[in-house]
């Protein structure tokens, strides 16, 4: 855990925000058997508008976009939180783009290597990103941008989960106390 | 009910129209506002890397609203597509009490003499719009030194050979520099250029009742928390309300400038803040809605004696549209340049302006505020993928090692880059929005491109190890340095407004704003927009005691 105790005293509301946000990613990380659970019964998805597969598929994409080295990826992060929280708001109009492009990228992986994308191992699924022509790298060059968004913008949207990003740059946190007057989240943001 | 006649109504609280309020109420006039966006404190724009006046990609934080403003842009290519304002194209400024200043970088820049006199300089480049301001800088010196003084700057150009003769230094001393400018500064001097302290509307010291400012990370697109950045909205607005002579009314969207039958304005309609309808009467009108809004709302009024709308017999209103062409150069260096003190922004040179060989005017090129982490993920040099394992390991490495220099190059105006109205898309209150088109001259390019080599010059010389230009699209500028669409002239058959930003055919209808704008300067316009406030706003008080008001 990267958590240096740091961020928390500074915000401790968001500090309880982000713990609740891990629970829940815990969740996300085994959406299979997700079913079992009340709170994602409904449509048997842990996310607000993405499917249990549509995010595991985007997980595999956002993690090949920022990857894992010695520092934590996408999905780490949790930047397909992030982007399924955005859909719900500032990117509403990406959805069908989403739902689509998630879609290609799958056929396109099950047609070339009998799989779905987030089975394939990771230099497949680069050569498969690498590959893509179309709608389909249209698609790509949006949830490129998304992801950067979510994993080097502000923790406050559900992405870069402990300002992870930031601490990778060597960017100060949160460099002035008081300043987490202007952090509380917003209602319903 | 009928809204009680005052003397001006004034259509835009941001940088001109917030000064120009304040002088017409301190001058004894009885003022309304109208303002379609809010009054926020820094607390409703919380600091917010994804959403702000800058990078929108979740929202602006200070308007317009998404939902109800859209715009129609129209590609090189002649392609229209609708665009809301969170996205680049739409030309966003702002809509708050305040307009830009409420976010804006600050930085206060002069323009030179020269910059007043283009084609005199140069001569008119075929296929551009070129022409001579009708005033000088010296006849605006006076009005810079009011803005300098009364909204507050600070800095130092001293060491700057360059600028126009001034009677007074700045009111406030530089903030202190932080490592860019140490790394920076030597190397200017180096190769012979005159570095100096950017002059900035930024308390560096308490000022006009608020505190200096307290170097932080989140400063250009967002709102300062503690007051220190110096906008229409902690100065001259407050200032004209103090009088008890203006009435600021936000929420308020004008619909159209109102004219009677013999053509004089007689008031402006406007969708008040619960989407009535309203008619506000006055003895003056003053449109000072930035370049593109101000543009819309004149082409918007129309009525049978003028059907192409107001101020527009010669079809001049929405054209010229120009911002800045921004380039300049990033560049990596093997030590950290990175030390997270605000605003960034500090070292300057105007080296650049004038005097290029075969070129048209030049830039001011001066250090970049701090950079944001996302701001960063698309400055990767060609070569360096962006995304993977590649891409990561280019953030790590790089962002605390990087610098960027860049500049506004001052465009060369042109009749096809403009603001129209659509005759298809309306805004929520089924207005007709405006239209963007047109390009930029070949000129304007070539200086842009010769700014990004000095850019890239001044970083080597700083010692940077690896430096590539950041370079500009040929698409119509505007943005958040929109200007030009009513220019200012002596001749009615080529301009919109006459030297005094009075609208040529109608003697009490006034465009006060970054519309009047002939040229742009090769620096950001807010000082002068403000400046032209003070000169234009103080005419009309003069005028108006002549006749015993
Ligand atoms: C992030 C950012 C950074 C900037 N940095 C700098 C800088 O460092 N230096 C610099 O010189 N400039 C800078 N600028 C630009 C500067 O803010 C503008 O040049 C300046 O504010 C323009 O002044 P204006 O009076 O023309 O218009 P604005 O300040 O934009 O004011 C126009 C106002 O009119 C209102 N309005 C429009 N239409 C209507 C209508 N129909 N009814 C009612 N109200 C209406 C708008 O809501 C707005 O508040 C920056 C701007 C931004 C956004
Ligand atoms: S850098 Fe200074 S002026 Fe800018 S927001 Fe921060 S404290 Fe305010």
């Amino acid at each position: 855990m990267l958590d240096d105790g740091r961020y928390g005293l500074a915000l401790g509301h968001v500090k309880i925000h982000s713990l609740r946000r891990r629970r829940f990613l815990r969740i996300a990380g085994t959406a299979t058997a997700c079913g079992a659970l009340v709170s994602c019964g409904r449509q048997n998805t842990p996310w607000r508008f993405l499917t249990a597969a549509e995010g595991r598929t985007l997980a595999a994409i956002c993690e090949q976009i920022v990857p894992t080295d010695q520092t934590p990826g996408a999905a780490w992060a949790g930047v397909v939180n992030f982007i399924d929280r955005q859909l719900m708001g500032p990117y509403r109009r990406q959805r069908d783009a989403y739902r689509t492009g998630l879609m290609e990228i799958d056929r396109a992986s099950v047609s070339k290597f009998g799989k779905d994308f987030a089975s394939l191992d990771a230099p497949q699924q680069t050569a498969l990103l690498e590959s893509l022509t179309g709608g389909a790298q249209r698609f790509f060059a949006t949830a490129i941008a998304h992801t950067m968004q979510g994993y080097y913008g502000d923790p406050r949207h559900g992405g870069n989960r402990d300002a992870v990003s930031w601490r990778m740059l060597g960017v100060p946190v949160i460099p002035i106390r008081g300043r987490n007057r202007y952090e509380f989240p917003r209602q319903g943001a | 009910m009928a809204l009680k006649h005052v003397n001006a109504v004034i259509v835009g609280a941001g940088a001109g129209g917030g000064v120009a309020a304040q002088q017409l109420a301190a001058g004894g006039l009885s003022v309304v506002l109208l303002e379609r966006g809010k009054w926020y404190t820094a607390s409703d724009c919380r600091k917010d890397d994804l959403r702000n006046q800058r990078t929108s990609v979740l929202g602006n934080n200070s308007g317009p609203d998404e939902e109800r403003n859209p715009r129609v842009v129209v590609d090189l290519k002649g392609q229209e597509r609708v665009v809301l304002p969170s996205q680049g194209a739409y030309s966003n400024n702002a809509a708050c009490v305040g307009g830009g200043t409420f976010t804006y970088g600050a930085q206060a820049w002069r323009y030179q003499e020269k910059d007043f006199r283009m084609a005199t300089t140069y001569g008119v480049p075929e296929g551009s719009t070129l022409r001579d301001w009708p005033i000088s800088y010296a006849e605006l010196e006076p009005y810079y030194e009011r803005a300098e003084y009364e909204i507050g700057v600070s800095g130092d150009v001293s060491a700057d050979p360059f600028h126009g003769p001034r009677r007074q230094p700045l009111p406030m001393p530089p903030l202190p520099v932080g490592r860019e400018h140490g790394i920076l500064k030597p190397a200017a001097q180096r190769l012979g250029l005159h570095p100096f302290d950017i002059p900035m509307l930024r308390n560096s010291v308490p000022y006009g009742g608020r505190p200096p400012c307290m170097q932080c990370r989140w400063c250009v697109g967002f709102a300062c928390e503690v007051n220190a950045k110096c906008g229409t909205q902690n100065t001259a607005i407050p200032a004209a309300l103090a009088t008890g002579n203006c009435e600021l009314r936000t929420g308020c969207m004008a619909r159209e400038v109102l004219t009677d039958a013999r053509g004089r304005a007689t008031g402006v309609a406007y969708y008040d803040a619960d989407d009535r309808l309203r008619e506000q009467t006055a003895d003056i009108v003053i449109v000072s809605s930035a370049a593109v809004e101000s543009a819309r709302l004149l082409l918007n009024s129309k009525s049978k004696m003028h059907p192409a709308g107001l101020g527009n017999r010669y079809d001049w209103v929405g054209r010229n549209l120009q911002g800045h062409t921004y380039t300049g150069a990033w560049g990596l260096f093997d030590f950290d340049t990175y030390d997270d003190i605000g605003p960034g922004a500090s070292i300057a040179v105007c080296d650049y302006n004038h005097g290029n060989p075969g070129l048209i005017g030049g830039a001011m090129l001066a250090n970049e505020f701090i950079r944001l982490p996302y701001q960063f993920v698309s400055a990767v040099p060609g070569g360096v993928p962006q995304w993977g394992r590649a891409h990561k390991d280019f953030m790590r490495q790089w962002y605390r090692r990087s610098i960027a220099i860049q500049g506004p190059t001052q465009e060369i105006p042109i009749a096809e880059s403009r603001v129209e109205v659509d005759a298809k898309v309306k805004d929520f209150w089924g207005l007709p929005v405006a239209r963007l088109s047109g390009g930029k001259h070949p000129k304007t390019m070539e200086t842009s491109v010769r700014m990004a080599e000095k850019a890239e010059a001044w970083l080597k010389a700083a010692g940077a190890i690896r430096t590539w230009p950041k370079l500009a699209g040929k698409g119509t500028s505007g943005g958040q340095h929109q200007a030009g669409t009513c220019r200012m002239g002596d001749d009615p058959r080529v301009s919109v407004v006459d030297k005094y930003c009075r609208v040529h055919d109608h003697d009490n209808l006034y465009v006060i704003d970054g519309s009047v704008h002939v040229t742009n300067g090769g620096f950001n316009p807010v000082l002068t927009i403000m400046a032209i406030a003070y000169y234009a706003a103080e005419r009309i008080v003069k005028s108006r005691k002549g006749r015993g008001v």
